[in-house]
């Protein structure tokens, strides 16, 4: 599904991604750990697609097709998602018309009619139910004044209806309560099937033991240095980053 | 505008806030789909401006003697101001002087007789307006608006008129006001703008040619939205409408109001006059939809829309309220503005103006609370994108007469690309303790971030900017009747269309 090759990428002089290789296939889920500041989140935008970022060597490919020669819509359309961290807020469009306008966009690219406004909206409701979202969120603008589990619940919201083939989340977890993380884990499972792939990004450890990812990697200095089972977590959660030979104490936001 | 141009023009400086890099290329991508020229015959007044001008059109016009002197008077007075160079320059605009012998003041379709129905009224003026988007045709016409059409100089014909009749109301176009209702015409022509009052006023005093007139009588609902719609079509001619529109006591109307123009190279001028009187308790409300010619990328071309509309509350518990959407022309200078005399009276202005290309935009309103207890709303956004200048300008004025006068005023500005500007320049003068004047600025832009979060969900960049200026203009667009809002909603993402590389 997802294959990166050796790629190195830099913003402005400072290179931020040296030689990073990661390969994800049709239903595995991975998880992304790894000290602040070491591309974790340069990953994830270079996949969306996000301008600023300079690429020295490598190519990424998805579904086998070149992903760095896509526009941001191109890829998004073509089924690749990212729960952006720091979600961002639009002043007087409602989440509902923005949902709406989302959806039917990346159905129309697919050959599909546009949803009817009541079918559409049931759809709405029954998935921002499982996420303990409130109706009336629907009616307010994108992402303003929304507490910070709002937000990422917002964003998961997104990810179940545009149902995408590569779902990459970038720190979802940060910042929740016990109940949203729970919230939050038990929607991604309901969306895991033989076609659907993850890419988890995050810090800690509650997130993972909701969803039991199929591989581990850590990434340090821009590069992927350690890839294994779920024990990893369990390890690190014990003896920190150094017992990945990173020497480096582990930040927390 | 006297008001306003008495104050030393504070010029806003100009801080373009830069998104990305955007090239003048891409800017020209923007189409104007009402470009078109109608094929008909027309009969026109000599190019120049003089006294015999203003006499032919008024003799072409059967007027009586009253308006032919009211005409003279204002030609006059115009001459006079023309002769001191007291055109106004007070606006944050430029362009090069205007000359006024070089435009043709009147210009009809020609026709055998006077027309009695529509069916009269040659085939092709009817297509273009079916081209524009418009049926005059009652049968066909669903949506229950009652349209009068303007053609260059004159009105080609009112729908409704039967229906509209059985209710008492008024519509029609405003020469043949001047025959059938005189005594309403000259009560109250002039009475909220007089001639004297600004330079292009006075001129379009001197010279209107026609434009639509509506009375609705006390307590009365009309019961249909009223709409005019304007079209330049003859070359080197200018449009100088005059509307009138009166709400006797307890009444209340809702209208409309669309413009298109050819796309020619020449800049030509449209020097409207609208006036409106609210008598006690009643309401008018009144749309604009305003999508002239704005010229092509390089600025040539496009209308000079030289506008004064003024409402007078003039009734106690009167409302009057304006909503426009201005997307068009090549220069804007409009300031729908109310005066609010009744006691308990109130004045609303809801603009949005969206500048792109070349085009130049001076806009905004006046408030001028005279009576007790009057109140006013000011919600204005300004969407600047490409080589743009757009200016908010708005007076919010409080006589020592106007106990408990309350305003509030909220003015955003968004920016499009690096290379525009916007300014919002308000006065504010309270002579009156009690008033309570509220105001609030904003300037944003369209942030990188918003427009990779919205193109990340699947969007396209012109939908992306299009959802996000739909955003910000809700306020706005809300307050347009049902029949303009999704117009008003498509016509924002063509005139954007190209705004960002």
């Amino acid at each position: 599904m997802l294959q990166v090759k050796n790629i190195s990428c830099k913003i402005g002089d400072k290179e931020i991604l040296k030689g990073l290789s990661l390969n994800i296939n049709p239903g595995e889920v991975h998880a992304i750990m790894g000290p602040n500041g070491t591309g974790k989140s340069t990953l994830s935008h270079l996949l969306a697609g996000k301008s600023g970022y300079e690429i020295t060597s490598g190519e990424i490919l998805f579904e086998e097709n070149n992903l760095l020669e896509q526009s941001i819509d191109e890829r998004a359309k073509a089924g690749l998602f990212l729960g952006f961290q720091y979600p961002i807020e639009i002043p007087g469009v409602s989440c509902m018309n923005f949902l709406k306008a989302a959806v039917n966009t990346v159905r129309k690219s697919h050959g599909k009619n546009e949803m009817d406004s009541l079918e559409f909206l049931k759809k709405v409701r029954q998935e921002a139910k499982k996420l303990d979202l409130d109706d009336s969120m629907l009616k307010r603008s994108v992402n303003q004044g929304f507490s910070g589990g709002e937000k990422k619940r917002f964003e998961v919201l997104q990810m179940s209806l545009l149902e995408p083939k590569l779902a990459i989340l970038d720190e979802t977890d940060s910042g929740l309560d016990i109940d949203s993380l729970k919230n939050i884990g038990e929607a991604i499972n309901l969306l895991r099937s033989p076609e659907r792939s993850f890419l988890i990004i995050t810090h800690y450890q509650r997130l993972l033991n909701h969803i039991k990812p199929d591989v581990i990697h850590i990434l340090n200095g821009g590069r992927i240095v350690s890839s294994g089972g779920f024990e990893m977590v369990e390890k690190l959660e014990l003896e920190g980053y150094r017992a990945f030979g990173i020497d480096q104490d582990v930040e927390v936001d | 505008m006297e008001q306003i141009s008495n104050v030393q023009n504070r010029k806003g400086s100009y801080k373009p806030i830069v998104t990305k890099p955007i090239s003048a290329e891409e800017i020209t991508k923007r189409e104007y789909k009402y470009g078109f020229v109608t094929d008909i015959e027309s009969e026109k007044a000599p190019k120049s401006l003089n006294e015999d001008i203003v006499r032919f059109i008024s003799k072409k016009k059967g007027e009586p003697e009253w308006l032919l002197e009211w005409r003279l008077k204002s030609y006059r007075y115009w001459l006079e101001n023309f002769e001191k160079d007291s055109e106004p320059t007070w606006a944050n605009l430029s362009y090069p002087k205007i000359d006024f012998q070089d435009i043709c003041y009147y210009s009809a379709p020609k026709k055998k007789k006077t027309l009695n129905s529509l069916d009269e009224v040659d085939p092709e003026i009817l297509r273009t307006y079916e081209k524009l988007g418009i049926s005059l045709n009652e049968q066909k016409t669903l949506s229950g608006v009652a349209v009068d059409a303007v053609f260059d100089s004159v009105s080609i014909g009112t729908t409704f008129k039967k229906e509209l009749a059985k209710a008492g109301v008024i519509f029609c176009p405003i020469s043949e006001a001047v025959q059938k209702y005189p005594d309403l015409v000259q009560k109250y022509l002039g009475s909220v703008v007089p001639y004297t009052d600004n330079f292009y006023a006075t001129l379009n005093s001197a010279v209107f040619s026609d434009g639509s007139f509506v009375y609705i009588p006390k307590n009365v609902e009309c019961p249909l939205e009223l709409s005019t719609y304007f079209r330049i079509n003859e070359a080197d001619t200018g449009q100088f409408e005059r509307t009138l529109i009166i709400a006797d006591k307890g009444s209340k109307v809702s209208y409309l109001e669309g413009c298109t123009a050819p796309m020619r190279d020449k800049n030509q001028l449209h020097a409207a006059v609208v006036e409106l009187i609210a008598l006690d308790d009643a309401q008018i409300k009144y749309s604009t939809v305003q999508n002239w010619y704005p010229g092509n990328s390089e600025g040539k071309g496009g209308i000079y829309n030289f506008v004064t509309k003024r409402g007078k509350c003039k009734g106690k518990n009167s409302k009057i309220s304006w909503t426009q959407l201005e997307t068009g022309s090549a220069i804007t200078w409009k300031y729908p503005s109310c005066i609010l005399q009744g006691d308990n009276s109130v004045g609303e202005f809801y603009s949005v103006a969206v500048t792109n290309g070349m085009q130049q935009a001076d806009t905004g309103t006046k408030m001028i609370h005279i009576g007790k207890n009057t109140s006013s709303t000011i919600i204005s956004k300004g969407i600047s994108a490409g080589n743009s200048r757009n200016t908010y300008r708005g007076l919010v004025r409080v006589q020592p007469t106007a106990d408990n006068a309350r305003n509030y005023s909220q003015c955003d500005s968004l920016l499009i690309g690096g290379s525009c500007g916007a300014s919002t320049v308000p006065y504010i003068e309270a002579k009156n303790r009690s008033s309570n004047i509220e105001h609030e600025a904003t300037t944003s832009k369209i942030s990188e971030d918003q427009l990779y979060y919205c193109m990340q969900r699947g969007m396209s960049e012109e939908d992306a900017i299009s959802i996000i200026v739909n955003g910000f203009c809700k306020e706005v667009l809300k307050e347009l009747p049902m029949e303009f809002a999704i117009e008003a909603k498509a016509l924002l993402s063509v005139s954007l269309q190209g705004a960002i590389g």
